[in-house]
């Protein structure tokens, strides 16, 4: 990662407010998701919400995929040890992959169950796969084990930052903050 | 971040005391334990021993152990297509295409409600169509009815707890009538339901038998206007007495096979329009006798395949797939039999495939 003077401290602005719009929508999904299955009497109108719900972030994910592609990313602060650049990067990546593969493996899922992928009223969406009971079945268990990893993945990711705010004090939330935090005195680029 | 702290020069401030950084720790061990408690409380891991579709569908295999590969109810059964003919006289009810007027594909599957495959065939076990309606703007109608015109409970935990109390202890083989005696006297809808059940007697066979949807839905027309309904399936064929039980296994379902090759059979399709006030999330009851029928077609049922080669097998009959222009009442059933149907297809749809009792050969007869 370049560390000139002219690196950004924050993230692009769209980045940052994808993030939490997505970091919402994820979180409500994890939660829909894993009462839903276990609700009897809910189930059927968590999973009206569910699939749309999923469907919208995978179109975010997209989006922010090709965002965080066109812009730079604010050079990581001295503060974070190349052997913490190393889990940071992985859990970046990890975190794009779950929020996009887990919308594409519901959506398949659905598909190779022979069932109607319905977002809302008469609106569907054309299935991606033929019905296969056995791919069914080994998709719906991945379903379920990305969207454990990605809450763990999540739980991890807010302790990280958490730590590098309120402990290392290097002002690590502010990259990310929606609104524009002047690093009076530092620049995350310079060293 | 305050004025202060983004004034500290590069990098990280001084060091926080240790105090202060065990304090600041904690509060984010804090923060994650509630949000992986939040997590695990609404994924129902701190109350075992609520009802949810998993306890429902292990309360099936408990009773009639895990069947590889087979629906957890209504296990015994064979596939069906035909088409469905709409008179167009639904459409001011229910802006679905499928009741526009013209005919729409349909494939089904015949059934015996009970866990188990392999069982023989007895005349008063409960019967069941399901139907699925693939209109052309891709929008699918998936119904499952039995042959009974009401339902022993109207919520999910009594539905439960009637399936524990009346079926037979493994051991004994036999159903504990202090069981059975306990439930009803808690659920006087269930006895009421269980005396109009005991008052009619089966048909012949299933070609000759009403099938009813039971759960109440709600029709919503192309103004926007909504109106609960029922819907049940009326026979051509004049029913017939039960035939006498003879020692082929499968003589319910041979006998409908051996119909089907000789001709299609027909249902009137006939939607019970329900009144304000009449209770829709009351499947153990019926509604005064006085509503409204309307006849919106004929269902026609013209070749008969077995479960090993259909694709039909792997379809769940979800009663709450439905098109636009049908929506689920407040019926708590509807949710609980979506979740269920779900778990049972997800359970049987990874387990290895055993034949079918209604085997290709069976059909072929
Ligand atoms: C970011 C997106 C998504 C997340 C985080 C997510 C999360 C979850 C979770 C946590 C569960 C419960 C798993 C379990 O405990 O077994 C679940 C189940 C499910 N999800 Fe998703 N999901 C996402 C996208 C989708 C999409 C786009 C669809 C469909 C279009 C979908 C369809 C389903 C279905 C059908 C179930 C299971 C219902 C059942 O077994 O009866 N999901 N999801
Ligand atoms: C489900 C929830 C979340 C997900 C999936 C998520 C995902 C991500 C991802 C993928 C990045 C990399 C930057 C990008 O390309 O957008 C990121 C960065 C960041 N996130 Fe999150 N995040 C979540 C929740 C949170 C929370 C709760 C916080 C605050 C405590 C937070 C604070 C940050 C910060 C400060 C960065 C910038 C890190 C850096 O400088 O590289 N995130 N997040
Ligand atoms: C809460 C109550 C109910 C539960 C838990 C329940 C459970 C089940 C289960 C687990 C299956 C197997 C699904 C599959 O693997 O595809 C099934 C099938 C079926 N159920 Fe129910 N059921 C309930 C109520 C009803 C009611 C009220 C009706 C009738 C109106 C009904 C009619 C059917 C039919 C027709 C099938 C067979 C569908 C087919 O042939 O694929 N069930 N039920």
């Amino acid at each position: 990662m370049a560390t000139t003077t002219t690196s950004p401290t924050q993230f692009a602005f769209l980045l940052r407010i994808l993030h939490w719009l997505m970091a919402a929508c994820l979180l409500a999904m994890l939660f829909i998701g894993v009462s839903m299955v276990t609700s009897v009497g809910n189930y059927h109108q968590l999973l009206a919400i569910h699939r749309p719900l999923g469907i919208s972030i995978l179109i975010l994910a997209l989006i922010r995929l090709v965002t965080r592609l066109m812009n730079r990313t604010p050079a990581l602060p001295p503060t974070v040890p190349p052997s913490e650049r190393m889990i940071m990067k992985l859990s970046e990546f990890a975190m794009y992959a779950l929020f996009i593969a887990l919308p594409l493996i519901g959506w398949a899922m659905l598909s190779a169950g022979n069932y109607p992928i319905v977002m809302f009223g008469s609106v569907h969406l054309p299935p991606i796969l033929a019905p296969q009971p056995m791919l069914y079945a080994t998709l719906r268990k991945t379903h379920t084990i990305l969207a454990y990893a990605l809450f763990l993945a999540f739980l991890a990711h807010m302790s990280g930052v958490l730590f590098h705010t309120w402990i290392v004090r290097d002002h690590f939330l502010s990259r990310m903050l929606p609104w524009t935090v002047r690093a009076k005195g530092r620049r995350a680029g310079e060293i | 971040m305050t004025e202060s702290e983004a004034n500290q020069g590069f990098g990280a401030p001084p060091p926080l005391p240790m105090g202060a950084v065990i304090a600041r720790l904690a509060g984010i061990g804090l923060l994650v334990v509630v949000i992986a408690g939040l997590f695990l409380y609404v994924g129902g891991w701190l109350t075992p021993h609520a009802l949810t579709p998993a306890a429902l569908v292990d309360t099936f295999e408990h009773i009639n152990g895990v069947q590889s590969g087979f629906r957890r109810n209504h296990a015994k059964g064979v596939c069906v297509t035909g088409y469905f003919e709409s008179n167009g006289q639904g459409a001011t009810l229910s802006r679905a295409q499928v009741f526009q007027q013209g005919r729409v594909p349909v494939v089904g599957r015949f059934a015996l409600a009970g866990g188990q495959p392999f069982a023989a065939d007895t005349s008063h076990d409960v019967r069941s169509l399901a139907l699925l309606f693939k209109t052309a703007d891709g929008e699918e109608w998936r119904t499952g009815m039995i042959n009974i015109p009401v339902f022993p409970v109207n919520k999910p935990q009594d539905f439960h707890d009637f399936l524990v109390a009346t079926s037979p202890d493994p051991k004994t083989g036999k159903v504990d009538g202090a069981a059975v005696g306990a439930f009803l006297s808690k659920h006087p809808e269930t006895a009421a339901a269980l005396k109009i059940l005991g008052s009619g007697t089966p048909t012949s066979g299933f070609s000759d038998s009403s099938y009813y949807g039971l759960n109440a839905f709600r029709f919503v027309n192309a103004k926007g206007e909504d109106t609960p309904v029922r819907w049940w399936i009326n026979p051509d064929l004049t029913a017939a007495p039960p035939s006498v039980e003879t020692t082929d296994k499968n003589y319910l379902f041979d006998q409908v096979i051996a119909q089907i090759h000789s001709g299609p059979l027909r249902w009137h399709l006939i939607v019970i329009v329900g009144q304000p006030g009449d209770p829709t999330a009351e499947a153990a009851s019926m509604w005064p006798a006085d509503r409204q029928q309307i006849d919106v077609g004929t269902v026609t049922i013209s070749t008969v395949e077995s479960e090993d080669t259909s694709p039909t097998r792997d379809i769940n009959f979800d009663p709450l797939v439905l098109p636009d222009g049908i929506r689920a009442s407040d019926d708590p059933l509807l949710s609980t039999r979506s979740a269920a149907y779900s778990q049972s297809l997800t359970r049987r749809d990874g387990e290895r495939k055993i034949p079918s009792a209604i085997s290709t050969a069976e059909v072929q007869k």
